[in-house]
């Protein structure tokens, strides 16, 4: 170890390159809690019975597209409207590898993944020239004109009919047909994806993305690759609405275009906001939000949909960073400190007060 | 010795107003070369033009008498180049810590070594030592924005020197800074050309700043290139008398 700093002394020596510390330092908040509610949500079917255990799948499915998105706009800053479009496309491509290539769910996960990488990457060029609202524009085209394919390309994609009998994945020859079975596959899906995505934003990667959001002309200046980075924030947001989409489509077995639409990407651009943007947990209280407390808000009928637009529009007129950040508030009153599951580049860091999106 | 830093005929016009018109000028190693001139006789512009921020509409941009003209921002960084900007330009959801290990991390490894390295790409020991290094010790762990203006300069200036750059282009670092902080600075700044051999392109208003740190000025009116020389002879120049430094 060096001496501390001295003023006047000119620090010289090159850091040292990457090495891995012990297991115990990566244990942070975010990642007990992620290991944490996976345990809980594992056993939380008990007693939901078959359309509860489905409700809990959808959700956790949603997350993940969330996710993805959260990574493009809450920590990059470049604002999509194509999630959704991304989510169709691996919901798509899983169905027609399994029930018309006869591929397995895992090689039909990974190749939607891929795909969708390959074609955010390819929606991610326009992002380096345009900005804000100009970029969502070009993502609502492209949003636009997936929803077209899925519902006129009937050859392929079976038009407004869809695609019937996707298959379930099994696991070590367990089959997973069962609404509970599929439950628990998805919980340890959702969560190796999770933490994959933790750990990038803990790593410099994050330390990048934020940069890129916060100013990537300074960015650019200190010798960060704003380019790439942009173009890896789009592709790997949208491999996760891929991997989303290979898991929706085996959980509803039956897809068509509808859940896809540009309305639909609206609906997940608001769960990152409701959520949290920003925050590697807000996916999934966002996700709550917008999947789970509408099937809460049944019992009051056709009123469900004004009272869960009044819930939204209080939220973020009291909050505009989303629960998260109220709850980051609540957690900076009590404790003095205000650290809840908001990592920048693997530091958390003191509560926001600005107003940023 | 040859120059490192070498600009020819840079041109640069905005629609019809020409904001650099044709200026010329090189840097030798370990020089610190002082650009001043009114508001608005193309200072920043040229700079921008220097480090690939803008395209020059005509001329070229020599680093090491290789051209790097129009070259991108981030890879002449990686060359060496380093630069402040006339506005803060620290990322404020960031500690002081974070934004220096920002400034370094691209310089460490490859992509995939920062994906699944350390946190810090091993560069805290050395933040730490350039945060003692221009006196903002105590404000480690401080969010940048939450600094007062001068902190945020010297800060800024921090992040400039972390990757160790050969050439660092200062766009009015003493603006907006107490004289105690401006002291530091000014002496930070002798000290890491005296120990690091670093050069620096300084753009800056503040004259004793200018006159006392810069072994040679360039004086810019009108996007041209008024007048040249050392501190004493730019200072009695009539023409830059009568266009910039008055009586």
């Amino acid at each position: 170890m060096t001496a501390p700093a001295t003023e006047g002394s000119l620090p010289q020596q090159r850091g040292r390159l990457a090495r891995v510390p012990s297991l115990a330092a990566f244990a942070d908040g975010i990642l007990i809690t992620l290991m944490l509610g996976a345990v809980i949500l594992w056993f939380a079917p008990a007693g939901m019975g078959r359309y509860g255990t489905y409700v809990l799948s959808l959700w956790l499915v949603t997350s993940i597209a969330v996710m993805g998105l959260n990574l493009t706009l809450g920590y990059a800053g470049l604002k999509s409207l194509a999630q959704a479009a991304f989510m169709g496309l691996g919901a798509y491509a899983t169905a027609l590898l399994t029930t018309k290539v006869g591929l397995n769910w895992y090689t039909s996960f990974a190749l939607s993944g891929l795909l969708t990488f390959a074609v955010g990457l390819v929606l991610g060029f326009p992002a380096l020239r345009v900005k804000a609202h100009y970029l969502a524009f070009v993502t609502l085209a492209f949003s636009t004109l997936i929803w077209l394919i899925l519902r006129n390309e009937q050859w392929l994609t079976g038009g407004v009919f869809g695609l019937s009998n996707i298959p379930r994945p099994s696991l070590f020859g367990l089959k997973l047909d069962g609404a509970l079975a599929f439950h628990r596959f998805v919980v340890i899906v959702t969560l190796i994806l999770a933490v994959a995505l933790w750990w990038m934003i803990r790593s410099p990667w994050g330390r990048a993305f934020t940069a890129l959001r916060e100013n990537p002309i300074r960015a650019a200046s200190l010798g960060i690759d704003t380019r790439m980075y942009t173009l890896l924030a789009f592709a790997i947001g949208s491999a996760y609405a891929g991997f989303a989409g290979a898991l929706y489509a085996p959980l509803v077995e039956f897809i068509d275009p509808s859940p896809f639409s540009l309305s639909q990407s609206f609906f997940l651009l608001l769960m990152v906001v409701a959520g949290g943007a920003g925050y590697l947990l807000g996916p999934f209280i966002g996700a709550l939000l917008g999947v789970v407390l509408p099937e809460w808000l049944r019992v009051v009928g056709s009123l469900y949909l004004i009272i869960f637009a009044t819930i939204v529009m209080l939220l973020l007129i009291a909050c505009p960073q989303g629960v998260s950040g109220l709850l980051e508030r609540g957690w900076a009153k009590l404790t003095g400190k205000g650290k809840i599951g908001k990592t920048v580049a693997g530091k958390s860091v003191a509560p926001n007060t600005g107003g940023r999106s | 010795m040859s120059p490192v830093l070498e600009v020819s005929n840079i041109h640069k016009a905005f629609g019809g107003i020409k904001a650099v018109n044709g200026v010329s000028f090189s840097v030798k190693e370990g020089e610190i070369l002082g650009i001043i001139g009114p508001n608005g006789c193309g200072k920043s512009t040229l700079f921008n033009c220097i480090l690939g921020q803008l395209d020059p509409t005509e001329g070229t941009v020599k680093l090491d008498g290789k051209e790097v003209t129009g070259m991108r921002p981030s890879d002449l960084n990686r060359l060496g180049v380093s630069r402040t900007f006339q506005l803060l330009q620290v990322f404020p959801e960031l500690s002081v810590r974070e934004n220096l290990i920002l400034a370094g991390q691209e310089h460490e490894g490859t992509m995939l070594s920062r994906f699944f390295g350390r946190r810090d790409a091993g560069l805290t020991e050395k933040a730490d030592r350039m945060i003692g290094f221009f006196k903002l010790g105590h404000l480690v762990d401080a969010k940048a924005g939450g600094l007062s203006y001068g902190q945020q300069k010297l800060l800024d200036a921090a992040m400039a020197f972390m990757a160790g750059p050969r050439l660092v282009l200062l766009d009015e670092p003493a603006g907006g800074v107490n004289l105690t902080m401006l002291g530091d600075l000014k002496e930070r700044l002798r000290a890491i050309n005296a120990e690091q051999g670093a050069t620096f392109v300084v753009i800056e208003h503040n004259m004793d700043f200018v006159m006392s740190l810069c072994t040679r000025v360039l004086v810019l009116a009108e996007g041209k290139v008024l007048a040249e020389g050392t501190p004493a002879e730019v200072r009695a120049n009539r023409q830059v008398i009568e266009a910039y430094l008055g009586h």
